[in-house]
């Protein structure tokens, strides 16, 4: 390659239930070890300020936006990212076919990222109301659904019957 | 399913068959396309608005780690062509672009230079190190001070920065003004905006060791872009293969010729390597075409009880710093051909400039000109509506195009028309659901008690679907209106749709099939759908100007009805029948009143596959390719209406509901049409009330520079959208249909104005500029109160 | 989106990373929550020569509530929101978290962090002043608190020396009956503060007996409204001195000005906003 070295870290990590080690330079983000290193290409980056989430992933039970992680900082944790969701081809995780029933995606692109922290948002408040759903997705940008059906899709995973503002 | 006969799938709301590899991650977009060995291009990016480039030192970055190649402009100067508008409206000047800048910068993110490096890390390093001796230029961002005495100028064969000028209108507006009651005046404007796709751009050129080279690029014209770059790139059409893959959004941002799209190319071929560029949010911002950008002044002509008799417009369009693609016919045609709306205003007067500044390009973004050009007409029947205190749905009433209208030629033009409508329905259809009367009577008594409620209404109409071919050169529109739909059936009678459209979240694979299957008459899990593969699909334009169910949808029609009365001849052969006698009804081919046994489809398309018997003369085989050009153009319409809460202290509207009836003829998918709404009233409230780019007027510097500063939406910063349809049948098309992907942010920028500017009225503020951001909305509140006190 | 190189240390304990800090106080940088400082790294505005990472020292831990309040440098926003025992005595910081960026970030984000930075626009400098917060600073030689008052110095400048590290944020326990309330306004897009209110009282007989406002966002550095609360004490909280407050604590404000919002504007926010907070409190 080049003469050049970079210091590398190693790096280990439980993603999706698979044990992975990669060597990575300190500068090296969660999302590209995930996307460049693991080929798990479903964690998407759509901007560099941590605006959009469209690269939420979960870091020990937590959605945590990947692409403002280094992957040095992540060793010894577990992650979870969209592929884990329906693992193995199987059923789809009740988050993704409520997306699928309600259309609440259309590029596709947002919609991994939307669906951890959908899956975090239900999981502190099974039965959320509109505007905690609106709120709760404070973190993940969408420009082609307007949100509208997203909100629809979470609404229909409540645990009970609609709770009203 | 074995009886498709109570199975229509048009207007059925099908859950989407493409969903499943999106929601579990195994969507397939540019970026996530790797070749082995390929090599990363990171592109140097003016700082200056303008300047002259006296010397690029590339020595320190050549050296660097991992980099291969380091190239600026003079470099490339005579290797690559420059990159040439597609829509080129008559008598336009056409300011020269180099694919690099050569000598000269017009704009903050212009390539001044590039890397081309080992990993993308790599190549970012090195551009850093690259030394670039400037010499600055007074700069100029603004559209009215471009044209100004005195301003820089952009480019020496384009005199006052003016590229166009363009004039369209009927009637006679001196005469209509001289017999109306009142005249008025507004100067309105279209803010800037940046269309924010959630896939910035990506592009991989890799070649191939027969020497032709694989694009993968998200495009919305996939056989454009295979034209573009092989003129410019100097490859023959036949060897470049264009792949556009999954697309995280295209919103028009993605249907240009960009200069990585060509260095990508190029570079490969040169390397005889892959190469890779890929955009950061923050890069793309200074990298990818806005949207609007316009100023419009205008006069308006009407008599005490409401009627309009005549406009004039004056269209300024910003289009940065040189003519992207489509840029002459965004503020030209698209814009004040529209000028007079949903309304019979028959004394029309429109002139627009296309005007260069030191900004990034500006091109085509959802509704590219019409929301432009319904803004126009909107504001204006409002702000009659509004001057002479008159209810402002009555106004509308009394200056709608009536159904016995259609087809109808606003202002006597030659250009326009608009095919058919009812909006006096979608007016009656929104006042019920929006309850008007009631929410009117609220917002009364709550103003009563110092409480600023407001209802906002737009009604809109455009044209769809750019057509027929042979009228669009008379307005210097480089491609054809047509679009390529084949229909091929395999022996065993399932069926793959490929189609020029190009579904960018649309859910093509889904709405097509539907066409097609209600023709067919077979499952629509036996049809499939390839788009995005110039390899595969023959032909086609792609998507954009909502035409993707208007024109390709048509496309798809025509070649199936081929498809089925070819099988139908075949059919009565091996039945031994006249074809007047077949009949074809649930996938099965019969002869009524007999006991003949029926054909299945999948019979019938074994037969023609081997072909042992046949109609003399027949070729095997069934598969039908159309190059559809429609006759015409369809129009959508639609009334929407908007009820919001103003703080006054804080200048925060609150949106509490919005409701959208649009009628864009037959509905193929509700479920797909309404999230189209959704997705394009939301993208119109942005513009409404969040989105703007800032340039400083003195250096031209790019002050939205990241998401951190440009505001795109949130899912709590916008309602629930209710959307509603009505269907009026387009006569232009097979299938009845009417663009729709746009109609959402033509309708809900004026509806949302109007909302705010209702709710403001007990101030006495006649217009708002968008975004009607908490400060501007507070501000305009403040200066009304000091004039109210003087 | 890619940082420029820089190397990397995990500090294993808060004397490793005084140590660390102190080889080149200019050139290494403390990383913990990371939601800051990698965003100016990624839009390369920032290349330290090392990032010493001390998310693993365990003395900058935890959210404590006893006679004191003491709440670690790397307690993240969401810890804040969620953590119960907090909530009871200072519900202010439920509050402020659920307002803070957005979940993503507030699982990330720490208040260490947040304070440190200093940014003019970040809630929690607001939060902590009107507390009466101490900052606990550990250096090379010594330990110090520092008023939280005195902590701010300007935009994006703090009162730490070089090679101090901020260790927790100290807090007395309130009075029994005290009140508190956090209010925001956002910016749209960035979710920082154009202006933020963070107002404590007490009420002893409907009269004033203790008050705190502080200001975010609406100057070069968050600010105690002093001269509102030395107004307020002994008197009712009648609409007119509510509004005699937000006034004069809109005259001690300095207002930033940028595109977004003109220094009028965010003027006129303080004063909505100290009004409202306070309203909100009468009779809470």
């Amino acid at each position: 390659m080049t003469d050049h070295t970079e210091e590398l870290h190693v790096v280990t990590v439980d993603v999706n239930g698979v044990r992975r080690t990669a060597s990575v330079e300190a500068r090296k983000l969660l999302v590209h070890l995930l996307r460049d290193d693991l080929g798990l290409t479903g964690t998407h980056v759509g901007c560099d300020t941590s605006q959009c989430g469209a690269c939420t992933v979960d870091i020990d039970g937590q959605a945590v936006k990947s692409c403002t992680v280094l992957a040095v900082m992540t060793s010894g944790s577990s992650i979870t990212t969209i592929e884990g969701l329906a693992r193995g081809g199987g059923a789809l995780h009740p988050v993704q076919a409520a997306f699928h029933e309600h259309h609440a995606l259309q590029c596709g692109f947002c919609t991994p990222g939307m669906i951890m922290s959908v899956r975090q948002m239900l999981g502190q408040n099974p039965n959320p109301t509109e505007s905690e759903i609106r709120h709760g997705l404070a973190g993940n940008i969408c420009r082609c659904t307007g949100y509208n059906n997203i909100v629809r899709a979470v609404q229909s995973l409540a645990s009970e019957a609609p709770r009203h503002d | 399913m074995t009886d498709t006969t109570a199975i229509r799938y048009v207007g059925q709301s099908l859950r989407r068959r493409e969903d499943f590899k999106f929601v579990t991650g195994k969507g397939r977009y540019s970026d996530d396309i790797k070749a082995p060995g390929m090599l990363h291009i990171a592109v140097l990016r003016s700082p200056h608005a303008h300047a002259i480039i006296k010397h690029v030192d590339l020595t320190v970055a050549k050296a660097a780690p991992g980099v291969r190649l380091a190239l600026s402009g003079t470099d490339l100067a005579g290797k690559i062509g420059s990159i040439v508008p597609n829509w080129i409206i008559p008598g336009t000047k056409v300011p020269d672009r180099p694919v690099v800048a050569i000598d000269r910068v017009r704009f903050v993110g212009e390539c001044v230079a590039l890397v081309v490096a080992e990993t993308q890390a790599m190549a970012h390093d090195a551009i850093g190190l690259i030394d670039v001796d400037y010499e600055t230029l007074p700069s100029v961002v603004d559209e009215e001070a471009a044209i100004r005495d005195g301003a820089p100028q952009l480019h020496d064969n384009v005199p006052n920065n003016i590229t166009t000028i363009y004039k369209i209108g009927g009637g006679d507006y001196g005469k209509a003004a001289r017999e109306a009651d009142q005249v008025i005046t507004l100067r309105v404007a279209n803010n800037r905006l940046i269309p924010t796709c959630m896939e910035t751009r990506s592009i991989l050129a890799e070649p191939n060791v027969d020497g032709s080279l694989t694009v993968y690029l998200q495009s919305q014209v996939p056989h454009m872009h295979r034209r573009w770059i092989a003129d410019t790139v100097g490859i023959s059409e036949h060897q470049l293969r264009i792949v556009a893959p999954d697309i995280g959004g295209g919103f028009g941002a993605k249907m240009h010729l960009y200069p990585e799209e060509l260095l990508c190319p190029y570079l490969a071929r040169l390397l005889g390597v892959p190469v890779k560029w890929w955009e950061s949010r923050s890069e793309s911002h200074q990298s990818t075409n806005h949207g609007r950008a316009h100023t419009e002044a205008l006069e308006i002509a009407f008599r005490n009880d409401g009627k309009v008799l005549g406009l004039k417009v004056e269209t300024l369009g910003n289009v940065g710093a040189y003519l992207s693609n489509m840029a002459s016919g965004g503020p030209t045609v698209n814009t004040i051909n529209f000028g007079t709306g949903a309304y019979k205003i028959e004394h029309y007067e429109a002139r627009s400039r296309v005007v260069v500044t030191n900004t990034v390009p500006v091109d085509a973004y959802r509704g590219y000109g019409r929301p432009e050009g319904a803004y126009i007409a909107e504001r204006a029947i409002d702000a009659v509506a509004r001057h002479l205190n008159l209810d402002q749905v009555e106004v509308r009433r009394l200056n709608f195009i009536q159904p016995a209208d259609f087809p109808y030629r606003p202002y006597s033009g030659p250009a326009t028309i608009y095919d058919s409508g009812n909006y006096e329905g979608c007016l009656v259809k929104a006042m019920e659901a929006f309850n008007y009367d009631f929410r009117s009577a609220e917002r009364d008594q709550l103003r009563a008690k110092g409480r600023y409620r407001g209802i906002g209404v737009a009604a809109y109409t455009h044209m769809c679907g750019m057509a027929p071919s042979r009228r669009l050169s008379l307005i210097g529109f480089n491609r054809g209106g047509w679009e390529s739909a084949r229909v091929s059936v395999d022996s065993s009678g399932r069926v793959t749709i490929f189609s020029g459209s190009m579904s960018q979240g649309h859910g093509h694979v889904t709405s097509l099939a539907q066409i097609a299957a209600d023709v067919l008459q077979i499952p629509i899990e036996d049809i499939d759908v390839v788009q995005g593969d110039t390899r595969q699909v023959q032909a086609g334009h792609g998507t954009f100007n909502s035409r993707s169910m208007a024109v390709g949808g048509s496309g798809v029609h025509v070649s199936s009805t081929r498809v089925v009365a070819k099988a139908k001849k075949i059919a009565a052969g091996m039945l031994e029948v006249d074809e007047a006698d077949v009949s074809y009804q649930a996938g099965k081919f019969s002869v009524p009143g007999t006991d003949i046994a029926s054909l299945k489809f999948g019979t019938v398309a074994r037969m023609a596959h081997v072909g042992h018997q046949l109609p003399d003369g027949m070729e095997p085989g069934l598969d039908e390719t159309v190059f559809y050009d429609p006759k015409g153009m369809g129009a959508p319409s639609g009334v929407h209406m908007a009820y919001v809460d103003v703080d006054p202290e804080t200048g925060i509207v609150d949106i509490l509901d919005y409701v959208a009836v649009d009628d864009a003829g037959t509905i193929i998918n509700p479920l797909l049409a309404a999230g189209q709404i959704h997705g394009g009233v939301v993208q119109g409230i942005a513009q409404a009330l969040y989105e703007e780019v800032s340039y400083d007027a003195d250096t031209g510097q790019l002050m939205t520079g990241s998401l951190l500063d440009y505001a795109v939406p949130r899912a709590e910063h916008v309602p629930s959208i209710r959307s509603l349809f009505q269907e009026t049948p387009s006569p232009t098309n097979p299938i009845g249909v009417k663009g729709i992907g746009e109609s959402g942010s033509i309708a809900a920028p004026p509806c949302m104005v109007h909302a705010v500017l209702d709710a403001l009225s007990p101030f006495g503020i006649k217009h708002l500029d968008m975004p009607m951001t908490p400060p501007r909305v507070w501000s305009a509140i403040q200066k009304a109160r000091a004039g109210a006190d003087r | 989106m890619i940082p420029a190189s820089f190397d990397y240390v995990r500090a294993t304990s808060l004397s490793h990373a005084i140590g660390l800090l102190q080889d080149d106080p200019d050139g290494n940088k403390l990383v913990a929550g990371g939601h800051t400082l990698i965003p100016t790294l990624k839009l390369r505005l920032a290349s330290p020569a090392l990032l010493i990472d001390i998310s693993g020292i365990d003395e900058l831990r935890g959210i404590e509530v006893a006679d004191c309040i003491r709440i670690g440098a790397l307690t993240t926003h969401a810890e804040l929101l969620a953590s119960k025992p907090l909530r009871e005595v200072l519900p202010i910081f439920h509050q402020a978290a659920d307002m803070i960026a957005d979940p993503q970030v507030r699982n990330r984000g720490t208040i260490g962090g947040s304070l440190a930075n200093a940014d003019p626009a970040a809630d929690w400098p607001a939060v902590v002043i009107a507390l009466k917060g101490e900052l606990e600073l550990a250096g090379p030689t010594r330990r110090r608190r520092i008023a939280a008052r005195d902590f701010f110095v300007d935009i994006m400048t703090t009162a730490l020396e070089p090679g101090e590290v901020l260790v927790a944020i100290h807090m007395p326990r309130p009075n029994r009956g005290a009140k508190f309330r956090y209010r925001k306004i956002r910016h749209p897009a960035s979710g920082y503060a154009v202006v933020g209110v963070a107002a404590t009282l007490c009420l002893r007989d409907d009269i004033v007996s203790e008050v705190m406002i502080a200001i975010t966002g609406a100057t070069s550095r968050a600010f105690a409204a002093d001269s509102a609360s030395t107004h307020l004490i002994g008197k009712p909280l009648s609409t007119e001195n509510i509004a005699m407050a937000a006034s004069l604590t809109g005259e001690q404000a300095e207002c930033l000005s940028d595109h977004y919002a003109s220094a009028d504007y965010r003027k006129h926010l303080v004063k909505t906003e100290v009004s409202r907070a306070l309203a909100s409190l009468n009779g809470a």
